[in-house]
């Protein structure tokens, strides 16, 4: 009799176990995941390495910053408790918060502060012109550091607090070249990155660092406070938009970080879902080549840019209304440094008179100008249709080559001519953070070959841009803010196409979205 | 037999040089440029230039491959130009969510299209064959994704029966990693029954024809046996090739499935890697596709010594 009961419970057991491990319900202890959808695959860790979004992205979770910015651009302090200048801005004093440790569980020390600048002014370009303005940068304790520089430099502030600024490292893995790139993942930030379940094009996996010392004050952007109420946060990667979709109304995601604009009617009419904004605004660009005919003419440059008709290109791209503004200034509108008016005549309305006027100026010979199509890119497909419709009305012969993303930014480096390989022009976009005023909008460069892709050369921003590095002015930096971008406008070098809304899709119950400039994942919470 | 095996498995290796070298030649001539990714939108030509000198794309293409043909041979199959993983730490993270997805659909296609074959053999020319004949047409026509929509408006969406996507691996539970991937293995299976179907009922029906099924019948064997041990016994050698073949495609064929499921396996480390250029990536999976196609070749020859005693290597 015993003998059978214990070999009924033994079954039992047997049943138990095997449906347990069919179900595959394991004794775990309940942890709160916020899954999100990024807006990208994480690929490479190193945002000193790449400026791809979504590495930066990753570095405000592990790393923390210096200053931060808020939703509307101000600077604010993060890791610096105090900080004061001298009265001819030459030398700045800093001073951390105390009791600051990186997830290794050492602290965070001043040498840390300063190898972790130096390596980001290695590559940063307003890096690269903070360190050429350094005389020295040092500690003056474990806690505190001081910068000297040689010649003023107005833009301490807002390098520290920019989309791309110097995340602290430990200085072990800060001394690694920024040329290298690093192998560890360790910061002082409020999320610990999982190195040992990061399955790239899969699920990158943070959790709580429990021990983060956070402001008091309440979260603004980057700024602010950094609570976070969630055990861990997955980024599952899902490349195709329908697929978010479906995932997010049946909640096996909680959050798509940048809702693809086709899928916005349909989650916008699901209860489950929530539609909101966390950074506030995009801008897209066209870029035009100036090294090679016919836009090494800025007349017919300018030209080109008074094509562009804001409204159709972007009810094109981003379909419903909700998503999009017409804006015809390079810094994003309602920030500081935005100007609508001061636009040399550039209204983001078409000017085909006008157009077709300059390019009879100017002794247009009728080559065709290339216009470089990513078919593959979600968010910029359907601009260079409409561009080549326009630009045809303007008086230009269009040749519109499609190519996926990869081989557009491969292309794009090519100087040559456009019908020996080289381009015309191609359109892109950047979020706010990265056109919130000129030193860090890298299109706005006048060097020549040196600059960026498309490649003016135009000394007079170059000038301005050296006036406005040098100053603490606001108003002066207004002014030339404006200046540069009517000397850009009206010089043909590039043209704003307008704003999109990159719009964040959670589920019901996904509460403390922190608006900001950049994408941030702590204070959210979900039911 | 072993003599077989061996010429078999030496035969892979010109097969493999010849693979690589193909493959290394179209990523030199095919446009894009992985440096350019990796710099992003923030970079210039002189940062692009600099990442390809540390990469060492600014090399000829002989020293790259040399320098890569160097490395293979001592099994190295290089490292991720994104990632900074070995190509092999990434092959193998991704093989068990592929050969998951791969033997599920299998198991299904053979359980479905086998049967339905044989029945649409049997019923030759009856209603029967012409509906099963038809389904078939339609499982080639519609395109995976349509498939795979459709699936999961119904069965998660809708009954809420089955998750949308996502691969969770079997030591977390069978039934966990099963219900993953329910809905992609039927998506899969859907053009491999349709084919696996068509052939079978050829195969069989043909055979049906024979005298020795016409015997079979006269000694009063039940009709089932006769199927099964008579008529398809003798149909199997193209039925086990068609199988192969499709093995080999199903592998290569789970990139639009692994896409629309979120499935994290070869298939999408394929495209991610073809999108981004990863030479060493493209190269590692390449190589490896090439020798699982051996194999799979390989192991449906031997097949052939099991279905017919009278084929001898």
């Amino acid at each position: 009799m015993s003998g059978s009961v214990f070999q009924s419970r033994k079954l039992v057991g047997v049943i138990a176990a095997g449906l347990l491990a069919l179900s595959g319900t394991a004794a775990v202890a309940q942890e709160k995941v916020l899954r999100v959808a990024p807006q990208a695959d994480l690929r490479i860790l190193d945002p000193v390495w790449t400026t791809a979004i979504v590495t930066r992205n990753h570095a405000f979770m592990i790393y923390d910053t210096l200053f931060g910015m808020d939703a509307n651009g101000k600077i604010l302090p993060q890791m610096v408790d105090t900080w004061k200048t001298s009265p001819d801005g030459m030398v700045w004093d800093f001073k951390l918060r105390p009791g600051l440790a990186f997830h290794d569980k050492t602290p965070v020390t001043s040498a840390d502060v300063i190898a972790s600048i130096k390596r980001w002014g290695s590559r940063d370009t307003l890096g690269q012109s903070m360190m050429a303005a350094l005389t020295k940068i040092e500690a003056v304790d474990t806690n505190s550091f001081r910068m000297t520089f040689k010649q003023p430099f107005g833009m301490v502030l807002d390098a520290f607090a920019k989309s791309s600024p110097p995340f602290i490292m430990p200085e072990r893995i800060a001394k690694t070249s920024g040329d290298q790139q690093i192998t560890e993942n360790i910061g002082s930030g409020p999320f610990i990155f999982k190195q040992d379940e990061y399955r790239p094009g899969n699920k990158i996996v943070y959790l709580k660092n429990k021990d983060y010392v956070s402001r008091s004050e309440a979260p603004a952007g980057t700024a602010g406070g950094k609570p976070v109420p969630v055990d861990r946060v997955e980024w599952i990667v899902l490349k195709d938009a329908q697929t978010q979709a479906n995932a997010l109304t049946n909640g096996e995601i909680d959050m798509i970080e940048r809702m693809p604009p086709e899928q916005y009617s349909a989650l916008k009419a699901n209860p489950g879902v929530e539609i909101i904004t966390q950074v506030p605004q995009g801008s897209v660009m066209l870029v035009l080549n100036h090294l090679v005919p016919p836009f090494n003419n800025p007349k017919i440059a300018r030209a080109a840019t008074l094509a562009i008709s804001q409204e159709s290109l972007l009810r094109a791209q981003m379909v419903n209304n909700d998503l999009f503004k017409t804006c015809p200034s390079f810094y994003p509108c309602g920030t500081a440094y935005a100007s609508t008016t001061r636009t040399a005549g550039f209204t983001g309305k078409p000017q085909f008179s006008a157009a077709k006027r300059l390019l009879q100026e100017a002794g247009y010979d009728n080559k065709p100008v290339v216009l470089l199509h990513p078919t593959d890119h979600p968010t910029l497909n359907k601009y260079p249709p409409v561009m080549a419709a326009l630009l045809t009305q303007a008086g230009f012969k269009v040749e519109v080559q499609s190519m996926d993303w990869q081989t557009l930014v491969a292309r794009r480096a090519k100087k040559d001519p456009a019908d020996k390989g080289g381009w015309n022009i191609f359109m892109t976009s950047f979020f706010m953070a990265d056109t919130i005023n000129p030193l860090v909008f890298t299109p706005m460069n006048g060097t020549g070959e040196k600059g960026w892709f498309g490649w003016p050369t135009n000394p007079k921003i170059e000038t301005l841009k050296g006036e406005f590095l040098a100053t603490l002015d606001e108003a002066k930096r207004k002014e030339l803010a404006a200046q540069m971008q009517e000397e850009a406008l009206s010089s043909g070098m590039l043209a704003p196409l307008g704003e999109y809304k990159p719009l964040v899709a959670v589920a019901k119950g996904v509460t403390g979205v922190v608006p900001s400039p950049n994408t941030v994942m702590w204070n959210i919470d979900k039911k | 037999m072993p003599a077989f095996l061996l010429r078999r498995l030496l035969a892979t290796i010109p097969v493999l040089i010849v693979v690589a070298l193909i493959v290394f030649t179209m990523l030199q001539l095919s446009p894009g440029d992985p440096a350019a990714a990796i710099v992003g939108d923030s970079g210039n030509s002189e940062d692009i230039a600099r990442v390809r000198a540390q990469l060492g794309l600014d090399q000829p293409w002989p020293v790259q491959f040399a320098n890569w043909s160097g490395r293979l041979l001592q099994g190295d199959l290089g490292t991720s130009l994104f990632i900074k993983k070995s190509v092999a730490e990434l092959i193998s993270q991704r093989v068990g969510p592929t050969l998951s997805l791969a033997a599920v659909t299998l198991t299904l296609t053979l359980l479905v299209a086998i049967p339905l074959g044989v029945l649409a053999a049997w019923r030759h020319g009856g209603w029967l064959d012409r509906a099963l004949m038809s389904m078939s047409a339609l499982g080639f026509s519609v395109p995976a994704f349509v498939v795979a929509y459709l699936l999961i408006w119904l069965f998660a969406l809708h009954l809420k029966w089955l998750p949308v996507q996502g691969y969770v691996e079997m030591s977390k539970g069978l039934w966990p990693w099963l219900r993953n991937l329910i809905l992609p293995a039927f998506t899969l299976s859907t053009v491999y029954i349709a084919l696996i179907a068509r052939v079978t009922r050829a195969s069989v029906a043909e055979a049906l024809t024979e005298d020795y099924i016409r015997t079979a019948r006269s000694k009063g064997i039940s009709e089932a046996r006769v199927l099964a041990r008579h008529a398809l016994r003798n149909a199997a050698i193209p039925i086990a090739t068609v199988v192969g073949i499709g093995v080999a495609l199903l592998i290569s064929g789970v990139v639009v499935t692994e896409t629309v499921f979120a499935i994290p396996g070869l298939g999408q480390l394929t495209v991610d890697a073809v999108l981004s250029r990863d030479f060493p990536v493209i190269q590692g999976i390449t190589l490896f596709f090439s020798v699982i196609y051996v194999m799979v070749n390989l192991l449906v020859d031997l097949s052939y010594l099991a279905l017919d005693p009278r084929i001898r290597y």
